[in-house]
């Protein structure tokens, strides 16, 4: 009886040893996976980019919807709907303007109303712009196709040449094209679809040469 | 092998396993959708889900002159201080969301979908993706 007990408890240290064991093991486990992952891949630091496989993921997998919740998994995964519209280079990688163009989508203008069509106004802004990027044209066609004139003016942009002070900085800081370009409308990554029209490059010289010739005097 | 025993080797298989699912799963990284919008005003505190708002499925069915010139919404994430009660009395989501446009407010779960504590932003925006200090999740 009591060698019985003697051997119980002999076991039952052994168990415990083994137990520990598979503890400590399964510990360095994951510790050597995040280790070897850091120091396997160079390109570990600030990695961005994905591969297209991994764009646009169902809500359940994006990382902002909770797995867990009921919603994640009723709601329509966007690749279902992306896959009828043209394709686009960032942002979510459709063509909205051309969408709306080939009326592969027909968004209502008027919440009710699904007739209501929209006031366009074909109105191309110039805006010169410094050095050697290409000048920017600015397309009121596209932009009225979507909005009102009171969503940008004059809120955001005065109505008057000459007025607006626009630069990449505030843009990036989500001002003025940037309260929608970088957010939802295609982003600013996307330069040449703003900045679309080739400078004379002897008139852009000559106009360099003349403020250097100001700053002279 | 005595009860005890059992009881420890199953406890310490089971921590085991917590611990290789907790630390095998990879970091969490939103991949969101360009342009969805995670509304936090208020849910946290309420005990609900905060709001995803999916700018991609609303702009398929509306141009964005509907809800930001007629419906009075601001260009800004968490700017428009909308609650339950405005729903309700037919402002802002609710001039659609009321059975009629689009599913009514007791779908609760399908718009607090998003993961409790995420902060208020627009995903995948510039702003979240400058590289230098105040580019991780900034407001607006």
């Amino acid at each position: 009886m009591n060698r019985g007990s003697h051997v119980l408890r002999e076991n039952h240290v052994i168990l415990i040893i083994m137990a520990l064991g598979i503890l400590l093991v399964s510990i360095a486990v994951v510790f050597w996976t995040f280790s070897d992952a850091q120091a396997a891949d160079p390109n570990a630091f600030n990695r961005l980019m994905q591969p297209p496989s991994k764009r646009n993921p169902p809500p359940s997998q994006d990382g902002i919807h909770d797995p867990q919740g009921p919603g994640a998994a009723a709601l329509q995964p966007p690749k279902e709907s992306f896959s009828k519209l043209p394709g686009g280079k960032s942002g979510n990688y459709v063509d909205w303007v051309k969408a709306l163009d080939e009326s592969k989508i027909q968004p209502r203008y008027d919440r009710l109303d699904p007739e209501a069509k929209p006031i366009v106004m074909d109105l191309n802004i110039v805006r010169e712009v410094k050095g050697s990027m290409p000048d920017v044209v600015y397309p009121h066609k596209q932009h009225t196709e979507w909005l009102d004139c009171s969503n940008c003016h004059p809120a955001i942009f005065l109505p008057q040449k000459g007025a607006n002070n626009i630069s990449m900085a505030a843009i990036l800081l989500g001002e003025k094209c940037g309260v929608c370009h970088g957010k939802v409308a295609f982003p600013v990554s996307e330069c040449r679809r703003c900045h679309s029209k080739t400078k004379d490059k002897t008139a852009a010289a000559s106009s360099n040469t003349r403020q250097v010739e100001k700053q002279a005097k | 092998m005595t009860p005890d025993s059992f009881r420890t080797v199953r406890l310490t298989t089971i921590l085991a396993l917590l611990i290789l699912t907790i630390g095998l799963v990879p970091l969490h990284v939103a991949r969101a959708e360009y342009g969805d919008v995670v509304i936090n005003n208020y849910s946290d505190e309420a005990g609900m889900r905060p709001v995803v708002f999916p700018h991609w499925f609303h702009r398929i069915r509306f141009r964005c002159k509907v809800c930001h010139a007629d419906l009075g919404f601001k260009f800004q994430a968490g700017g428009n201080e909308i609650d339950m009660l405005k729903i309700i009395d037919g402002e802002y989501c609710g001039a659609c969301h009321n059975g009629d446009i689009a599913w009514s407010v007791e779908n609760c779960d399908l718009c607090h979908s998003g993961s409790t504590g995420s902060a208020t932003q627009v995903h995948e925006s510039t702003l979240q993706k400058l590289v230098s200090p105040g580019g991780s999740g900034a407001v607006k």
